[in-house]
């Protein structure tokens, strides 16, 4: 066999391994596809909802999300991900994922749940580089400082008291820590503005499609 | 021949365990061995795709011409680690997230292409089925081995997270004091633990077979026959 028979003959059996492990992976997948695609339903579910608190609604909360691009007067410059809870037609509450861009250690992504009647129902720590032992008790395993949110609104207190206690407001800070709070509180309070001005709005645009 | 099979899977499961004796494999090893139950995960998902790709390599050893060899055990152990990975995403979501990183990694443990290049690529399909077992079961035991005991060690318990494999409400394990030595759960006890682990199976093949013959040949040689 001369070397260039080899080379080809080689190549091909190559191929062949590769058509066949392709077809293998591609078999497993779609096998699999729809339990996976399941439980990350499941898992996203599952950690929206310490934010859904007391909010009685019908449906699933991932299929009613709606993704609003940047300039939003939201806090952060990404886009910011809302989950739109319904009783039959009627607007339940909402889950806001944004991100307090302003932390002691870079962006904090915040979930925010607001009843339709703008009460605060829960707020949760997503995603944060906050320094352990002082910052990072935001983050509801290690302190209670995320649950005195839960049941205020604009109106209790009113937006100019909606600030840390340090700063003249109405919210406890943490010992330690004023920067990593203050970005967390200015982040519930713009999202409970938007809130407000938005509501008509938020309830009755159609949900993004996934991309697939 | 089932003597010989028999023979096979002793030397994964303890003479030539790829963990303990080969120190292949120890990236995984040492990185997941927090807990017992993810160390079993570990362990199963490792033994499978080591007896399927050395049945792969095996069945195929005929026509694989010598300088392709490696990036078709690379495709063929990338391929399974995948579909692995799938099934753990669809059956065992928390498992999957727990050992994260580690099992796509399966790709990168040597212990899998050793075996291929070694005995699956010169044996038929049986015995290297059989080896790849062998090996798998050993090195998954010490796995669990070693994650066992940093978890009684560091936790003070034993089968936390248990529900990532059956299912339910998290299950925070079988607890039996307040808190544990931290230092067995952070990386270095890892070292420690599997360093305990090498020694005791030196010490239990000492105990079994006190001196075997090669270092009686060397201890007559160094210090004469009259002296041993």
């Amino acid at each position: 066999m001369s070397a260039d028979q080899s080379v080809l003959k080689s190549g091909a059996t190559l191929a062949f391994i590769a058509a066949v492990c392709t077809a293998l992976v591609a078999a497993t997948y779609q096998a699999t596809a729809d339990r996976i695609a399941a439980n990350e339903k499941a898992l996203l579910e599952q950690s929206l909802q310490p934010a859904i608190g007391g909010l009685m609604f019908e449906g699933s909360v991932s299929e009613s999300r709606l993704d609003i691009q940047p300039p939003h007067g939201l806090p952060g410059n990404d886009t910011a991900i809302v989950y739109r809870l319904y009783a039959g037609a009627e607007p339940v509450g909402a889950l806001f994922a944004v991100t307090a861009p302003d932390g002691f250690s870079g962006p904090i992504r915040v979930l925010v749940g607001v009843a339709a009647d703008g009460n605060v129902s829960g707020v949760r720590i997503l995603q944060h580089r906050e320094t352990p032992g002082y910052g990072d008790s935001i983050d509801s395993s290690r302190s209670d400082w995320v649950y005195q949110f839960t049941g205020r609104s604009l109106g209790n207190p009113v937006v100019a008291q909606w600030e840390l206690r340090v700063d003249g407001g109405d919210f406890d800070q943490l010992t330690g820590a004023s920067i990593t709070p203050r970005a967390v509180l200015k982040a519930i309070r713009e999202v409970l503005v938007y809130f407000e001005a938005n509501r008509e709005a938020l309830f009755t645009q159609p949900a993004t499609e996934e991309e697939q | 021949m089932a003597g010989s099979l028999i023979e096979r899977l002793q030397h994964g499961l303890w003479r030539d365990n790829p963990g303990l004796v080969q120190l292949l494999g120890l990236c995984p090893l040492l990185a997941v061995t927090t807990t017992f139950i993810n160390g079993l995960g570990l362990g199963v998902a490792t033994l499978i795709v080591l007896a399927m790709s050395n049945a792969l390599v095996s069945a195929t050893r005929r026509w694989i011409r010598q300088e392709i060899r490696i990036p078709i055990y690379v495709l063929i152990i990338a391929s399974l680690v995948t579909c692995i990975e799938l099934m753990f995403k669809a059956w065992f979501p928390a498992l999957d997230r727990s050992l994260g990183i580690f099992i796509p990694l399966i790709v990168t443990n040597c212990a899998i292409v050793a075996r291929a290049e070694v005995f699956a690529s010169r044996n038929p399909v049986a015995p290297s089925i059989v080896d790849g077992i062998g090996m798998g079961a050993g090195f998954a035991m010490l796995l669990m081995a070693i994650g066992a005991f940093r978890e009684l060690i560091g936790q003070a318990s034993i089968l936390s997270r248990l529900d990532m494999i059956t299912g339910g409400e998290p299950f925070a394990g079988l607890s039996f004091a307040d808190r544990g030595l931290l230092l067995a759960i952070l990386p270095p006890g890892a070292f420690f633990a599997l360093a305990l682990a090498v020694a005791a199976k030196n010490a239990i093949d000492r105990k079994r077979q006190p001196m075997n013959r090669t270092s009686v040949w060397r201890r007559e040689q160094l210090l004469g026959k009259d002296n041993s």
